[in-house]
């Protein structure tokens, strides 16, 4: 089954990350990213640009307005993400522990609505 | 004779439907064919007489209903070579079914993987406790509902979303890897400690021993001993209901009031049933891997041993509830540690204890803090305090048999309730 692993984090705790921590992390997320890679579970999966970078597009009634920022205001917002392909709920939760985001934010997990071909 | 027929299936219900789930790859679809079953056996069971094996007969006749549904909506969809798939064969109900019925009922592991799949932690802990009820226990929906004092249509809703929920998310029907298993099982727990919280000692209504609920649990509890015979703290929470559910016939009188423990008549505590959960809870404590349900356990077995309330070992209670606090710390059990505290070493000391604990908002809110206060404070001659802290109790309480109970406390200092 297919799984998008959805990772928020608060970027002021990064902001305050000294430069050891940061490259820690970089490191941990290299490192989990083989692993799922070796295993052929890994799909896809990318950091994010932060939220000062968002853009957010609505269309009501034909009209499109387009806004500076992210859709919500949060402290934890979507900062990056790995699509997986692994062997149901337990397994994705599992890989979802391992990502170093969710040691200082939060991992969303969840499955993909499989759409018949067209 | 139909009543007869439904302990039947209320015994068997849990162990065919694991089975089932299994075979069918869907909690909707099992139900459905198992429902099919009882129908087909209320017609024949009474001409033809109960089956020597009613689990293994109703898990052949559902298996058929389940074939037979997927032939029909196979053809439904046109296709005319579904005859020929060897899956769409319908089993002929003979002795060799039965018997492979009965071979594939005998291993408990499909109850294993319903239990833990129905208390996944992927799942709201409400609707673990409704699924829980309602597949592996004998109750129905509406029964789970009022047990818990919703309306039907939200229990219904409830286990509805649940179901699509394991389906969506991919919960696999499986028992978890090792790894796993002390946190899985510890979710397994909780379900039944809260089904027999609930019943024991209920937070609304007029219904103060939900019979129902506390015997669900004891059952699921073995069920879970049986299961996992392993886990110290599984064994645990089967003394830990067994013994509270002991004492359950002697905690309301007549008139519905609540009894405390030393108002409890001692002769009508189920003896055989204190006996078994004693010998459980010394045998899971000799497995050395102490948790906090053999903890609470050991609190209720020493309660259940003493001849006479005065005879309580209330310093060794005392202790366990400090090793309870360090396990579960929650402001509850440090009120309950006070309480063993004043009646191993005198009101005086119970009553700080008690007030170090006045800063918990929780706790103010809870009866139980302020009666705890009210006994402690009349212990102590200050009757004036102890009045105002048993009405500031009677205002928070739940259930009409406790508030009976606070206005006995009233009257006997002499004053006028209401």
């Amino acid at each position: 089954m297919r799984y998008m692993l959805l990772i928020y984090n608060d970027p002021a705790v990064f902001a305050d990350s000294t430069r050891e921590d940061g490259a820690r992390m970089i490191s941990d997320y290299f490192a989990f990213t083989q692993m799922i890679v070796e295993s052929g579970e890994f799909v896809a999966g990318d950091p994010l640009q932060g939220i000062d970078s968002a853009t957010t597009v609505r269309q009501r009634g034909g009209r499109v307005t387009t806004t500076d920022g992210p859709f919500a205001e949060t402290k934890e917002v979507l900062g990056g993400y790995y699509l997986v392909d692994c062997d149901g709920l337990d397994r994705a939760l599992e890989l979802a522990a391992l990502i170093p985001g969710a040691r200082t934010g939060s991992v969303e997990v969840r499955p993909l609505q499989e759409l018949a071909p067209m | 004779m139909s009543t007869v027929l439904d302990d039947v299936f209320r015994e068997h219900r849990g162990r065919v439907l694991a089975t089932l789930i299994r075979l069918l790859g869907s909690f909707d679809a099992a139900e459905e064919a198992l429902q099919d079953a009882f129908v087909t056996a209320l017609e024949r069971w009474p001409r033809d007489g109960t089956p020597d094996n009613p689990a293994a007969w109703l898990l052949v006749a559902a298996r058929h209903r389940a074939l037979d549904q997927l032939r029909r909506e196979a053809k439904r969809a046109g296709k005319q070579d579904a005859a020929a798939d060897p899956r769409l064969d319908a089993p002929a109900p003979d002795p060799a079914d039965l018997a492979a019925a009965a071979d594939e009922l005998a291993v408990p592991d499909d109850r294993l993987r319903l239990i833990f799949t129905c208390c996944h932690p992927a799942l709201a802990v409400e609707a673990q406790v409704a699924l829980t009820l309602r597949t592996l226990g004998g109750l129905t929906t509406p029964e789970v509902a009022r047990a818990f004092l919703v309306p039907e249509a939200t229990m219904a809703q409830r286990i509805v979303r649940a179901k699509r929920k394991i389906a969506q998310a991919g919960i696999r029907y499986e028992v978890p890897r090792r790894s796993a298993l002390p946190e899985r099982v510890e979710a397994v727990l909780q379900v039944v400690y809260l089904v027999f919280n609930e019943g024991y000692s209920a937070t609304a209504g007029d219904e103060l021993v939900r019979h129902e609920l506390c015997r669900e649990a004891v059952r699921l509890a073995r069920l879970l001993v049986l299961l996992l015979p392993d886990e110290p703290e599984v064994e645990g929470m089967l003394a830990l209901t067994l013994l509270h559910d002991a004492r359950r016939a002697t905690r309301v009188d007549d008139h519905g009031r609540l009894l405390v423990m030393g108002e409890q008549d001692r002769t009508r505590w189920n003896r055989a049933q204190i006996a078994e959960g004693v010998a459980r809870v010394e045998h899971a404590m000799g497995r050395r891997r102490i948790g906090r349900y053999q903890v609470e356990a050991a609190i209720a077995a020493l309660h259940a041993e003493a001849p006479t309330a005065e005879a309580t070992d209330w310093p060794q209670i005392a202790a366990l509830y400090t090793v309870l606090h360090r396990l579960a710390p929650s402001p509850v059990v440090a009120l309950n540690r006070a309480v063993a505290v004043a009646m191993a070493d005198g009101p005086d000391p119970g009553l700080r204890l008690v007030d170090q604990l006045a800063g918990d908002e929780g706790l103010q809110r809870l009866h139980l803090y302020h009666s705890t206060r009210g006994y402690l404070l009349a212990q102590l001659g200050r009757r004036a305090d102890a009045v105002a802290a048993y009405r500031t109790a009677l205002g928070l309480v739940g259930t009409t048999a406790e508030a009976a109970h606070l206005r006995q406390r009233l009257v006997d200092l002499g004053v006028e309730p209401d």
